[in-house]
């Protein structure tokens, strides 16, 4: 039995992709995902109740201690989950399908199209993101969805770009010339015979951009224009623990979540990047 | 590569222009008001205030109209008046930009150290304890929120420890020495004060640390790869064959060849310290352009957040261009597209 296990974790057993950063990811993904939908069963208190004394220290009954209203703060950390995870998820979606999008068809068609569209993404990514997203979410006001709406804006470049010279680069491959002699049309072979192999670095990128849309949401919650109060949202958890300077425990659960979801995903990310680029090893 | 230089300069303009247009065009379409930032919730009622308020910030006119009068103004330096400080725009970004400046160079350098070491540990002791070590202290580094972290370690350093100073960029009780550069370093050396200098210093340390941290991981990565590559080639043999003692070779010899590549990530990574900078200013009470910023979001100070904003994209885009320039001019087999 031992035998087996350790051949599973070193020998032929194991899969080539599973090595133990990936795993670890994928252990706190997992994580992260259940509290996401199961977090009322596995918080000891409603994320917004009132449930003990102001500020009370970690102790048996609340985990992670008390914040400045006296709610539990492991419980709303738990609750963080539901409003993160999906909003990245959302945000890295919106991006890659826009960006992913205008980026293919820069690629296969080039011309003023691609001009104006890799234009507008340059002067985008001329900008800090932090700056950039502050100044959108700043005027479509404070929101989670609309730090989601300013955080599609300051991303959607980024895939732009890989898909396009993704595009550029398969499209002079020769099966591609070999799809179109066959007479097979524009949009069949872009969809066909060109999309399909541009996918693995974008992928790639997506996975390690959900731990930086988390970071960055996280930071506009942090200074006041994400999540609105009482959302259980981290980084605005984060922002009350700083105004409780002295009471460290209201920030320790938030920072950590964080901190492991975004580690995570870089550890899967590095993990996919490993496999599918062996000589980076 | 004259040829390379000359587009991008020539470039430069028009992105700047972009830059400006798509700043005033995302701030525009907002759904928040801006007189919210101006005039009390009470005197919104009465119409005669409102319009008063309306003409005398300019917001009776069209969007083009506004767009057009801004890049007019703009051209002479006039970035409008904010609605907070009642002071022009141009004003407060320029007495706000040095200490981000400051900031941001001590966390370069920090943070260029600490990936640079780190990356070179990682090579040489590839695949042992070392190795995973340090990339997993970089990879920590690049997944922390600063925000986070910066309180986590003014909590602990400086009042459980009581080791490091708590926030600002002098104690509280030192008086600031008369402003030239703008850098507290740097005026405490001018006005000649040693003790001044220390104090500057030891306030920088935190903060710096915990930005330069967020990027040591990046830079860490690529000085590894880069490193383990030429840790192979041939020369490297020879002069291990020659008799060079290890050291000699690591530092010498290979991380010499790696350094090109290094300043460019460092270059690039003045992004990151940017957007950094925003949080960490916050935390540490840090009288720059970052607190400027957040700020002037959280008030709705429209002309300081497009201002920001616009400031902000410019310095970064010179930044990256600078790395780019330097990187074709120290790798001229390299043509760019």
């Amino acid at each position: 039995m031992r035998a087996a296990a350790r051949s599973f974790a070193t020998g032929p057993l194991r899969p080539r992709w599973l090595k133990l950063p990936m795993a670890c990811g994928l252990v706190i993904l997992g994580f992260w995902l259940l509290a996401t939908f199961a977090a009322p069963l596995m918080a000891p208190y409603d994320p917004l109740d009132l449930a003990g004394r102001r500020l009370q220290p970690p102790s048996a009954a609340h985990w992670l201690g008390t914040d400045a209203l006296g709610r539990d703060v492991w419980s709303r950390t738990l609750h963080g989950a539901v409003h993160s995870l999906p909003l990245a998820l959302a945000v890295v979606a919106t991006a890659v399908a826009i960006g992913a999008g205008l980026g293919a068809l820069a690629g296969y068609m080039g011309g003023v199209f691609s001009g104006v569209i890799m234009r507008l993404a340059d002067v985008t990514l001329s900008f800090p993101p932090m700056l950039l997203a502050m100044a959108v979410a700043a005027s479509l006001g404070p929101g989670l969805g609309n730090a989601a709406i300013a955080m599609v804006i300051v991303w959607w470049p980024v895939y732009a770009r890989l898909m396009r010279a993704q595009v550029l680069e398969v499209r002079e491959r020769e099966h591609v010339e070999a799809a179109r002699a066959a007479g097979a049309g524009r949009v069949r072979v872009l969809t066909r015979h060109i999309l399909p192999l541009c996918w693995t670095p974008v992928l790639i990128s997506a996975t390690m951009d959900l731990g930086q849309v988390i970071l960055l949401a996280a930071s506009l919650s942090f200074i006041g224009l994400g999540a609105t109060p009482p959302t259980p949202e981290w980084g605005a958890m984060i922002s009350d623990g700083a105004s409780q300077f002295y009471s460290w425990w209201v920030a320790l659960g938030p920072g950590l979540a964080i901190l492991s979801i975004v580690l995570g995903f870089n550890f899967i990310g590095d993990g996919l990047h490993d496999y599918f680029d062996p000589r980076s090893e | 590569m004259t040829g390379y230089i000359l587009r991008r300069l020539l470039a430069m303009p028009f992105l700047i222009l972009g830059i400006i247009t798509l700043t005033f065009a995302l701030t525009s379409v907002t759904r928040g008001d801006p007189l919210a930032g101006i005039i009390s919730d009470r005197q919104m009622t009465n119409p005669e205030v409102v319009a008063a308020a309306k003409a005398r910030w300019g917001l009776d006119k069209s969007l083009p109209e506004r767009y057009v009068t801004y890049l007019g103004n703009l051209m002479s330096g006039d970035m409008g008046t904010s609605f907070i400080t009642r002071r022009p725009v141009a004003q407060d970004v320029m007495a706000r930009l040095p200490a981000t400046l400051e900031l941001v160079t001590a966390a370069m350098i920090f943070g260029a150290g600490a990936g640079i070491t780190l990356g070179v540990v990682a090579a040489v002791w590839r695949n042992t304890i070392v190795d995973h070590l340090a990339r997993l202290l970089a990879l920590i580094g690049a997944s922390i929120p600063v925000f986070w972290m910066g309180l986590a370690l003014l909590y602990l350093f400086s009042v459980q420890w009581g080791v490091l100073p708590g926030p600002g960029r002098l104690d509280p009780r030192a008086t600031t020495p008369p402003q030239v550069t703008g850098f507290m370093t740097l005026d405490t050396l001018i006005a000649g004060d040693l003790r001044l200098f220390g104090n500057a210093l030891y306030h920088l340390l935190l903060p710096a640390g915990v930005l330069g941290w967020s990027v040591a991981g990046t830079i860490s990565r690529l000085v590894r790869a880069n490193m383990i590559e030429i840790l192979h080639r041939e020369f490297i043999t020879t002069a291990r064959a020659k008799g060079a003692g290890e050291l000699r070779v690591v530092l010498r010899h290979a991380l010499r060849n790696t350094l090109v590549p290094t300043l460019t990530v460092i270059g690039y990574s003045f992004a990151y310290l940017l957007t950094g900078a925003v949080l960490t200013e916050t935390i540490f009470s840090w009288p720059g352009m970052g607190s400027y910023a957040v700020s002037a979001a959280r008030g709705l100070d429209y002309p300081a957040i497009i201002g920001v904003t616009i400031v902000g994209g410019v310095i970064f885009l010179i930044t990256n261009l600078v790395t780019d320039i330097a990187y074709v001019i120290a790798n001229p087999r390299v043509r760019p597209g």
